[in-house]
């Protein structure tokens, strides 16, 4: 049965005491989006500015649990500076990872390895390094918050919609 | 030890006994459910109702001529006469099986609102209530064009009624909460039917929190429709009620249509069946319905009053036992006075956000909701994104009020800094 130390990890303890990227970016320029989770209320207000197909800088507003606020301050500090496509990819990835169909939920560890399986695979086999993101991983083990963690990565994806092609 | 508050009319420990699902185990620990303002726990003379039904009598109702049909249609209509008389109805010809109770709110939008009301009527409701008494008004205001008005909710958590009779002018509707979802309110009925039928209005309760947990008049309440559903009083999911007088029942259109609410049907149209069948189309949930009756027998032997006692009493143990443990870190949102309010307790918890309260509390096997509740309108009024919510019921004692200041407790040390 998976417990409390396979949800909070101290890199997420750490992301939600101490949000990265708080804050708010003149729109436009910059593109502002919202994004809700309907079954607990929780809000995120997404500033991105995008330039030259690269995203420039990205801040969060907002508020919520602990999962939605590290996941939406470490998806911050994971596409900062980032092109469009590697973006894009990430999120992939990210997604590919906090899909419960490829994992197994009983937690006791069958199908969640922390051996570098790609967590892309399935999702055009790209090599993509998730680094810290990796910590969300457990999310999978309770369903009912991986809609926390994907929030952020929701919010984006309808932010980079909004780009001029 | 005894865990019973004093003054407590029910024998609580005897009575978890009747409750399956209580013995369970989980994560180690014993199950504490405080979450009955969400769904109730069922006692075991419910679930032998049901099981009873589909070993000996199952078959379809008002059709068959063969000894089962008989039994089934007997079943069906007896639950009927028993929540009738559980609710003070004047005739099992006012209690309408539905779904749940939104369905029964949306039958009185969708069917009495779409045949009687026009652009710019006036409908009043507050700002308490469950999105289950707005978003079928919001649909009104898309379709027709009702002026849609909202009763606020003041600081004390119970409605302001300054602007009362200004809000109800003209009014067609005015449809609200016999008690809170979130804050445990219990709203003046009486009251504002009167205010409803005074301005020529027709009064609908929602009384989904009040039934369960109150003695129940919808005849003293006056009003013309009252809403109310199965599972949060001991009863199986897939039933609600929709209780009307005759005259206002005879004046509504069909809602759903089909087979069973006809008289006749032919190729020019159709003869609706007379009250209640009128809206119940289809198959019913006749099952439900027997495991609802079933519900109200157990309900009435304990007896509402002292069911009403109880709570009243626990609810008094947990504001006080809670406020003393925690002080200032803990809000508990709604009237503080147990006598004006339900056991429903939302509150909020230091800067921790609810869903990770609760998430720690399920560690310890105490089952609590997190978040808004169905009421975002309120949520916004009060100025908080989600609650915490632990409600209580006839099986909570105040041991389970001790597991859930263990369990804020706990959640406070795994996020200390």
């Amino acid at each position: 049965m998976p417990g409390l130390e396979d949800l909070y990890r101290e890199i997420i303890l750490d992301h939600y005491r101490n949000p990265r990227n708080r804050g708010e970016l003149s729109a436009p320029p910059a593109t502002r989006v919202e994004g809700f989770n309907p079954l607990c209320g929780d809000e995120i207000v997404l500033f991105l500015d995008v330039e030259g197909g690269v995203v420039r800088d990205i801040r969060i507003g907002g508020q919520g649990c602990s999962i939605s606020q590290s996941s939406a301050s470490m998806m911050s500090s994971a596409v900062k500076g980032k092109t469009l496509d590697e973006v894009r990819a990430l999120s992939r990835a990210f997604k590919g990872m906090m899909s419960i169909h490829e994992q197994a939920l009983d937690g006791d560890g069958d199908g969640v390895s922390d051996d570098g399986a790609d967590p892309g695979d399935g999702a055009g086999g790209e090599d993509v390094k998730l680094g810290d993101l990796e910590a969300l991983r457990g999310v999978v083990k309770f369903p009912v918050r991986i809609k926390c963690a994907t929030l952020s990565w929701n919010t984006l994806l309808q932010g980079l919609e909004q780009q001029p092609a | 030890m005894t865990q019973t508050t004093p003054g407590d009319p029910l024998d609580v420990e005897r009575l978890k006994k009747d409750f399956p699902i209580l013995e369970r185990v989980v994560r180690g620990q014993r199950l504490v459910y405080l979450d009955s303002a969400n769904t109730s726990q069922k006692p075991r003379s419910v679930l032998d109702a049901l099981d009873r039904y589909y070993e000996q009598s199952n078959a379809n109702v008002h059709r068959g001529t063969y000894l089962i049909a008989e039994e089934a249609t007997a079943a069906l209509e007896g639950a009927r006469a028993k929540v009738a008389r559980f609710v003070g109805a004047r005739s099992d010809r006012e209690i309408v099986f539905t779904k749940n109770a939104t369905e029964a709110l949306n039958l009185v939008a969708k069917a009495w609102g779409r045949a009687n009301l026009g652009p710019g009527d006036p409908v009043v409701i507050t700002e308490l209530e469950h999105h289950a008494n707005i978003v079928p008004w919001h649909q009104l205001t898309d379709e027709i064009g009702i002026d849609l008005r909202w009763i606020p909710v003041g600081a004390d958590g119970h409605l302001d009624l300054t602007d009362l009779d200004r809000l109800v002018d003209g009014a067609r509707v005015v449809s609200f909460a016999a008690m809170s979802n979130v804050l445990g309110t219990i709203n003046p009925v009486e009251r504002l039917v009167r205010a409803a039928h005074d301005a020529g209005a027709i009064a609908v309760v929602d009384a989904s929190q009040y039934v369960p947990h109150l003695p129940t008049d919808v005849g003293a309440w006056g009003a013309d429709f009252a809403a109310f559903t199965g599972h949060k009083m001991l009863g199986p999911t897939g039933i609600g009620v929709l209780w009307g007088t005759e005259a206002i029942l005879d004046a509504t259109p069909p809602f759903l249509t089909g087979g069973e609410m006809i008289l006749n049907v032919t190729k020019e149209g159709f003869t609706p069946n007379e009250l209640p069948w009128k809206f119940e189309a289809g198959t019913p949930p006749i099952a439900e319905a027997v495991g609802l009756g079933a519900a109200v027998d157990y309900l009435a032997g304990l007896g509402m009053e002292a069911v009403r006692t109880h709570e009243v009493a626990l609810t008094g143990y947990a504001l006080r036992a809670l406020t003393e443990r925690f002080g200032d870190d803990l809000v508990i949102h709604g009237p503080s006075e147990p006598a004006e309010r339900g056991g429903v307790l939302s509150f909020t918890y230091a800067d921790l956000h609810p869903h990770d309260l609760t998430q720690v509390f399920d560690e310890r096997g105490v089952c609590v909701r997190a978040g808004h509740h169905c009421a975002k309108p309120l949520m916004r009024e009060l100025g908080v994104a989600a609650t915490a919510r632990a409600s209580l019921y006839v099986y909570n004692d105040e041991s389970d009020v001790d597991a859930l200041g263990d369990a804020i407790a706990a959640a406070g040390d795994f996020f200390a800094p």
